[in-house]
C-alpha cells in the first residue's frame, strides 16, 4: 500500500514538473497545485498507513486502543491543505489580474519589472 | 448565467446550504465537521447566490464586507485563545462551561473551543468570499 | 510568566492588525499600527531581558506538553531577532504614516503589515517544525498582499514571480517536513535533535538537502535568488523596506536553526555545500548590483550578496563565525531597511528611483545625503560602523580556518559594495539633476519630513551606536552562537521543562 502511494507521489511530481516547465503561467500554477498535493500525500504516507480504525478515544479512556491510525500526519495534511487552498486561491486571483493588466500569460513576455537591457 | 432554473433552485438551496453549514460547524467538536468545512459550505451558499444574481446582489445579501468578516473571525479566534489563559492555564487551553449540568447529564456544554471554531468559520467564509468576489467582479 | 511573555509579541501584532483593519478608512489606522508596534517592541525587549537573565524560555500552547503540543521557545538568537523585528516594524510603521496613500490604507495596508510582523515573530519563536511552516505561510500570504497592494502593472509582474517561486520553496519545505516525520516520528525541533541521531544518516542528509533548497529559495542564495531582484523594487517603499529587512532573514534564521540543531550529521556535505553557495551568492549578488541603475534594484542585489555573508558564517560553524553571522544578521536588517527608506525619500523629492534620471540630492538635501552615507558606508564595511565589525569577524573566522580564497572573496565583495554605493552617491546625490531642478526636503510638509526622516535617523543612530560600542552586542551574539553550537541547553529547556507538569 505504501509502495503504491509512493509511486503515485512520484507520478504526480513528474506530471507537475512537466506542467511547470510550460511558459504559460496558468499551466505553471496547475503544476504547482499538483506538486503541492503530491507533498500532502507524501506527509500522509510517511506517517505510515494503517487501515484499522480512526484515532478516537473511547469515553472514559486515557489513550486510544492499539492499532489506530496515526492522527498527527492527518492533522498536518489537513493544515497544509487549508493553507495551500488559501495560497492557491490567492495565486489564481493574482494570475487572473496579471492577465488583465498585462494582456499575456506568457512568462517570457512578462518583463515589466525587469526590462531588457537598454544598452 | 442567470437561467430560470438556477435562480429558482438558488432560492431553495441558499437557505439550506447556510443551515447545513451551521450544523456542520456545531457537530464539528466530536464528529467530522468543524469551522473550516462549515465556512466553506456557507461560502458556497453565497457563491451560488452570486452566480444566480450577480456578485453585487450577493454583497448586499451579505451586508458586511467579506474582509471585515474574515478579520472579525480572526479576532474571535484570538479572543478564544486568550480566554484559555485567564483562569491560569496556558494560552489556547480549552475552557468549558456546562449549562444546566446535573449528576447524570452534562447539560449544554459551551467552550472556548467552539468560539475558536466560530472564528475559523468566519475567517474561511470571509476570505473565500473576498477572493471569489474579486474574481467575479473584474470580468 | 514566560507562558504569557513568549506569545505576547505575536498576539500584540495580531491584535493590532485586527484593530487597524477596522479603522482602515481613517487616519486612526496608522496610529493604531504605530502604537501596536511600540507595544510589540516593548514586549520583545522584555522577552530579551528575561532570556538574558534567566536563560532559554519555553511555553507550551494549550497546555499540551512537548513534544506533542505546539512549543514556543526563545533562546538568545530568537529573542534578539524578535527585538530587531520590533525595531524594524516600528521604524517602518512610523515611516508608513507619511508614505502610504489613503487608498492603500483603505485596502488594508496596516493590517497586512502587522500580520507580516506577527508571522515573522512567530517564525522566530516557534520550537516546532510544522509550526514554523505555518508561520512561514502567515508571513507569505501577508507579503503577497503587500507586494501587489496598489495594483500597478509592474507589481503584478513582480507578484507572479515572487508568489510562484515562494510557493515552490514552501512545497520543498513541506516535503522535507513530511519525510523527516517519516524518518523520526516527531516534529518538535528539540526532540528532532535527539531522534535524528538514531536515523539513517544517508536519508537524513537527503532530507537536509531538501531543506537547504527550500530555505535557500526563501533566503535568496545563489542560484535560487532571482525572484528577489525581480520583485523587491516594485511595491511601496515602506513595504520594500520591511521585505528587505526581514523576509529573507527569516530564511537565514530557519537555516541557522535547522543546521545547528538538527542537521549536523554530515557537516562535510551540508555545510561544505553551504560554504560554496555562500561564496557564489556574495559574488553574483554584488556583480548583479554593479550592472543596475535603479536605486532599489541595486539595493536588492546587495541583499543577495549580504545573505552570502550570513550563510558563510553558518557554513564555517565555528563559534567565531556563528557569532559573526548573528551579528551580521542584526546589522544587516537595520542597515538594509534604512537604505530602502532613504530611497523612498529620494524618490519623493527627486521624482524617480532611476539614478540616471535624478541628481542634485546632495546640494538640495544635505541632511538626506548624510543619512544615506551612514548606512551605505556601514553596508560596505567602513569602520567604525556596524558593518565593519560584522565583516571583520567573518573574514577573521575564515582566515582562522585557513580558507584564504573565501576570505579574499569576502573582502573583494566588500570592495565591490563600495563601488555600488559610490555609484548611487555619485549619480543620485552628487551630479546635478538632469531636469535642472534642485530637489529639496522643503517640498515635503513639516509633518511628512518628520515622519519620513525620524525613522531613518533612528536606524542610522543605531548603526553608529553598534559600530562605536560593539562590546555588548558582540557579547549577546557570542552567547547566541554558543547556544547554537551546543544545543543541549535548548533541548533540556524544551523537553525537561518543569512547566509541562502543571495542573490536571
Amino acid at each position: 500500500m505504501e509502495f503504491l502511494v509512493a509511486l503515485m507521489c512520484g507520478v504526480m511530481v513528474a506530471a507537475a514538473v512537466y506542467l511547470m516547465l510550460a511558459r504559460n503561467v496558468l499551466r505553471f500554477l496547475f503544476g504547482l497545485i499538483l506538486i503541492s498535493n503530491a507533498a500532502n500525500l507524501l506527509i500522509f504516507a510517511s506517517g505510515g498507513l494503517t487501515p484499522e480504525s480512526p484515532p478516537l478515544i473511547e469515553y472514559g479512556m486515557d489513550a486510544p486502543p492499539e492499532g489506530v491510525a496515526n492522527a498527527l500526519p492527518q492533522a498536518l495534511v489537513l493544515t497544509a491543505i487549508v493553507i495551500g487552498f488559501g495560497l492557491f486561491a490567492f495565486a489564481l486571483v493574482l494570475v487572473y489580474r496579471a492577465y488583465q493588466t498585462m494582456g499575456t500569460l506568457d512568462s517570457d513576455e512578462m518583463r515589466l519589472a525587469e526590462p531588457e537591457d537598454r544598452a | 448565467m442567470t437561467s430560470l432554473i438556477v435562480r429558482a433552485a438558488t432560492r431553495l438551496l441558499v437557505g439550506l446550504l447556510l443551515l447545513f453549514s451551521i450544523w456542520m460547524l456545531l457537530r464539528g467538536h466530536n464528529e467530522p465537521g468543524g469551522g473550516f468545512i462549515g465556512g466553506l459550505i456557507g461560502a458556497t451558499g453565497f457563491i451560488l447566490y452570486a452566480v444566480a444574481h450577480g456578485s453585487k446582489a450577493a454583497r448586499e445579501a451579505l451586508r458586511l464586507d467579506p474582509r471585515s468578516i474574515a478579520v472579525g473571525g480572526l479576532g474571535l479566534a484570538l479572543l478564544a485563545g486568550v480566554a484559555g489563559f485567564l483562569p491560569g492555564d496556558g494560552l489556547f487551553a480549552g475552557q468549558w462551561l456546562f449549562i444546566g449540568a446535573t449528576e447524570t447529564d452534562k447539560g449544554t456544554p459551551l467552550s472556548t473551543i467552539l468560539l475558536f471554531d466560530l472564528g475559523v468559520y468566519l475567517v474561511v467564509l470571509g476570505s473565500v468570499l473576498a477572493l471569489v468576489f474579486a474574481l467575479e467582479e473584474e470580468v | 510568566m514566560s507562558d504569557l511573555l513568549l506569545p505576547l509579541p505575536i498576539l500584540i501584532a495580531f491584535a493590532t492588525a485586527i484593530l487597524a483593519f477596522f479603522f482602515r478608512s481613517g487616519p486612526e489606522g496608522r496610529w493604531i499600527s504605530v502604537a501596536g508596534s511600540v507595544a510589540m517592541l516593548i514586549a520583545a525587549a522584555m522577552l530579551l531581558s528575561q532570556v538574558l537573565t534567566d536563560g532559554i524560555q519555553v511555553a507550551q500552547m494549550g497546555t499540551w506538553a512537548a513534544p506533542f503540543g505546539i512549543t514556543l521557545v526563545a533562546d538568545t538568537l530568537s529573542a534578539v531577532m524578535v527585538v530587531i523585528t520590533g525595531i524594524t516594524g516600528l521604524a517602518v510603521a512610523v515611516y508608513a504614516t507619511a508614505d502610504i496613500s489613503p487608498e492603500m490604507e483603505e485596502s488594508g495596508y496596516h493590517a497586512l503589515f502587522q500580520v507580516l510582523i506577527a508571522g515573522v515573530s512567530g517564525a522566530f519563536l516557534t520550537g516546532d517544525l510544522f509550526n514554523l511552516y505555518v508561520w512561514f505561510e502567515v508571513m507569505l500570504i501577508a507579503s503577497f498582499g503587500l507586494l501587489v497592494l496598489g495594483g500597478r502593472r509592474v507589481q503584478m509582474d513582480a507578484g507572479i514571480k515572487y508568489v510562484t517561486l515562494n510557493l515552490i520553496s514552501t512545497i520543498m519545505f513541506l516535503s522535507g517536513i513530511g519525510l523527516l516525520y517519516g524518518v523520526t516520528g516527531t516534529l518538535n525541533m528539540a526532540d528532532l535533535h535527539q531522534k535524528v541521531q538514531a536515523a539513517d544518516p544517508g536519508l537524513v542528509t537527503v532530507i537536509a538537502t531538501l531543506f537547504l533548497v527550500g530555505f535557500g529559495i526563501k533566503s535568496a542564495v545563489f542560484p535560487l535568488f532571482f525572484w528577489l531582484p525581480a520583485a523587491y523594487h516594485t511595491p511601496a517603499f515602506s513595504v520594500s523596506a520591511v521585505f528587505a529587512g526581514l523576509l529573507t532573514k527569516v530564511g537565514v534564521y530557519a537555516m541557522m536553526r535547522m543546521f545547528t540543531l538538527v542537521f549536523t550529521q554530515d557537516i562535510g556535505w551540508t555545510h561544505g555545500l553551504m560554504l560554496w553557495v555562500a561564496v557564489a551568492t556574495m559574488i553574483t549578488g554584488v556583480l548583479g548590483a554593479a550592472a543596475q541603475t535603479d536605486f532599489r534594484r541595486i539595493l536588492s542585489f546587495h541583499i543577495v550578496s549580504q545573505i552570502g555573508y550570513m550563510v558563510l558564517g553558518l557554513a564555517l560553524l565555528t563559534p567565531l563565525a556563528l557569532m559573526g553571522a548573528v551579528f551580521y544578521l542584526v546589522h544587516h536588517i537595520i542597515v538594509k531597511a534604512n537604505l530602502f527608506l532613504v530611497s523612498g525619500v529620494a524618490n519623493r523629492i527627486a521624482g524617480s528611483t532611476e539614478i540616471d534620471h535624478i541628481g542634485g540630492l546632495y546640494r538640495g538635501a544635505p541632511l538626506l545625503a548624510f543619512l544615506f552615507l551612514v548606512p551605505a558606508f556601514s553596508l560596505a564595511g567602513f569602520p567604525p560602523l556596524s558593518g565593519f565589525w560584522a565583516k571583520y569577524v567573518l573574514v577573521k573566522a575564515s582566515l582562522d580556518l585557513e580558507l584564504w580564497l573565501v576570505a579574499a572573496a569576502a573582502l573583494a565583495v566588500g570592495l565591490m559594495t563600495i563601488y555600488s554605493m559610490t555609484k548611487i552617491w555619485g549619480r543620485a546625490f552628487w551630479k546635478p539633476h538632469p531636469g535642472g531642478t534642485v530637489p529639496s526636503l522643503g517640498s515635503l510638509s513639516a509633518s511628512e519630513r518628520f515622519f519620513l526622516l525620524s525613522p531613518i535617523a533612528g536606524l542610522a543612530i543605531l548603526t553608529v551606536v553598534i559600530g562605536l560600542f560593539p562590546e555588548p552586542f558582540v557579547q549577546v551574539a557570542t552567547r547566541a552562537a554558543e547556544e547554537l553550537l551546543d544545543p543541549s541547553a535548548y533541548v533540556t529547556a524544551v523537553l525537561g521543562a518543569p512547566v509541562t507538569e502543571v495542573a490536571e
